[in-house]
């Protein structure tokens, strides 16, 4: 595979994996009303992720659909950052670990829409403007639960502590990356970290939460290295095209 | 789904060719922000509109329907308030 698809690959796989985590919620979700509006989310994070494997399936010429990326790639082939695949666990860590990374898309896809690549360009143009509203989303509800009682402010700082490790990983570039940057594909991954910052901050601080300290330890998902939940995450997105490949509506 | 009680919010939207909000609905939100955002997640998601209102339903005073009678009878034998009493002159082409 080659560097751009195998880049495009962790770009689409943080989107498919959020997406497949946020519609779990469908069903259980505090009120209907945010079933919906994180069932929208989803679905948004869904379609990028759909034009994204699809491009890296072209540019691979194997022949390989979005469908084949999606449903038949097994956990080491995933290429999405780790904080994606943390699990749900209560609404509070899902909504900082969706704010976390909706203020990193949001920096991403802002400077994709400039990537010498025209149609990673106008997917990224897409996608900037679906980031816009999921950090007004996501981030007014770490603002209401850090603002709000006792139980919802420990949640949400539990949950902050929890994640905070695995964003060193967002702004660390290896070799890919880096090529990537070289040629104008992408931007480079430092240049994303202020602005990503300023904008947890001052969520953060509305939150009366405190920027946790930088990570001690870094772990790779976009290497491919991941944590067991990905297993059983794929075990159950992927499981009627494994029992019955090629199944169709 | 838990059993949380959030206050309930009346919906209006302003749909691309329309020059008023019209009510559209109802929705739960703790707060003006939210009922904007689950407005918009719920009563947009086809492009119905360009634009928001949300009111708080506690907020909104309604007439008494024991009263329709005394409030909306009186108006039913005045059709002279319908401006329907004119004579049109040919001129006026859209009216």
């Amino acid at each position: 595979m080659s560097a751009r698809a195998e880049f495009l690959l962790r770009l689409a796989d943080t989107s498919l994996i959020l997406a497949q985590q946020l519609g779990a919620w469908v069903g259980h979700a505090p009120a209907i009303e945010e079933d919906l509006g994180l069932a929208n989310v989803a679905l948004d994070l869904l379609g990028q992720a759909r034009l994204l494997l699809t491009y890296a399936g072209e540019l691979e010429g194997r022949g390989r659909t979005e469908d084949a990326l999606a449903f038949l790639r097994d956990p080491e082939e995933y290429r999405n950052l780790a904080l994606a695949e943390r699990p749900n666990g209560d609404f509070a860590q899902t909504i900082v670990r969706q704010f976390l990374l909706d203020a990193y898309q949001h920096e991403l896809f802002g400077a994709l829409t400039s990537s010498s690549d025209a149609r990673l360009a106008a997917i990224a143009a897409n996608a900037a403007r679906e980031t816009r509203y999921h950090v007004r989303y996501s981030g007014g509800w770490v603002v209401r639960l850090g603002d709000g009682t006792e139980d919802s402010h420990a949640r949400v700082a539990r949950a902050l502590s929890a994640l905070w490790p695995y964003t060193a990983e967002l702004f660390d570039p290896d070799p890919l990356d880096e090529s990537m940057a070289r040629e104008g594909v992408a931007p480079p991954l430092a240049d994303l970290e202020p602005g990503w910052r300023a904008a947890v901050g001052t969520v953060l601080s509305e939150a009366r939460l405190e920027l946790p300290p930088t990570a001690a330890y870094r772990w790779y998902g976009k290497r491919g290295e991941h944590g067991e939940t990905l297993g059983h995450l794929l075990a159950e997105m992927q499981y009627l095209q494994r029992a019955y490949p090629g199944a169709t509506w | 789904m838990s059993d949380v009680r959030w206050p309930l919010w009346e919906v209006f939207v302003r749909s691309r060719s329309g020059l008023e909000h019209r009510h559209v609905g109802s929705l739960h939100a703790t707060d003006a922000r939210m009922a904007v955002e689950h407005a918009r997640d719920l009563y947009t998601r086809r492009e119905e509109g360009v634009s928001l209102w949300v009111v708080r339903s506690s907020e909104i005073t309604a007439s008494d329907p024991a009263e329709a009678d005394a409030l909306f009878a009186p108006a039913r034998d005045k059709v002279y308030r319908h401006p329907s009493f004119y004579d049109i002159p040919p001129e006026v082409k859209t009216l």
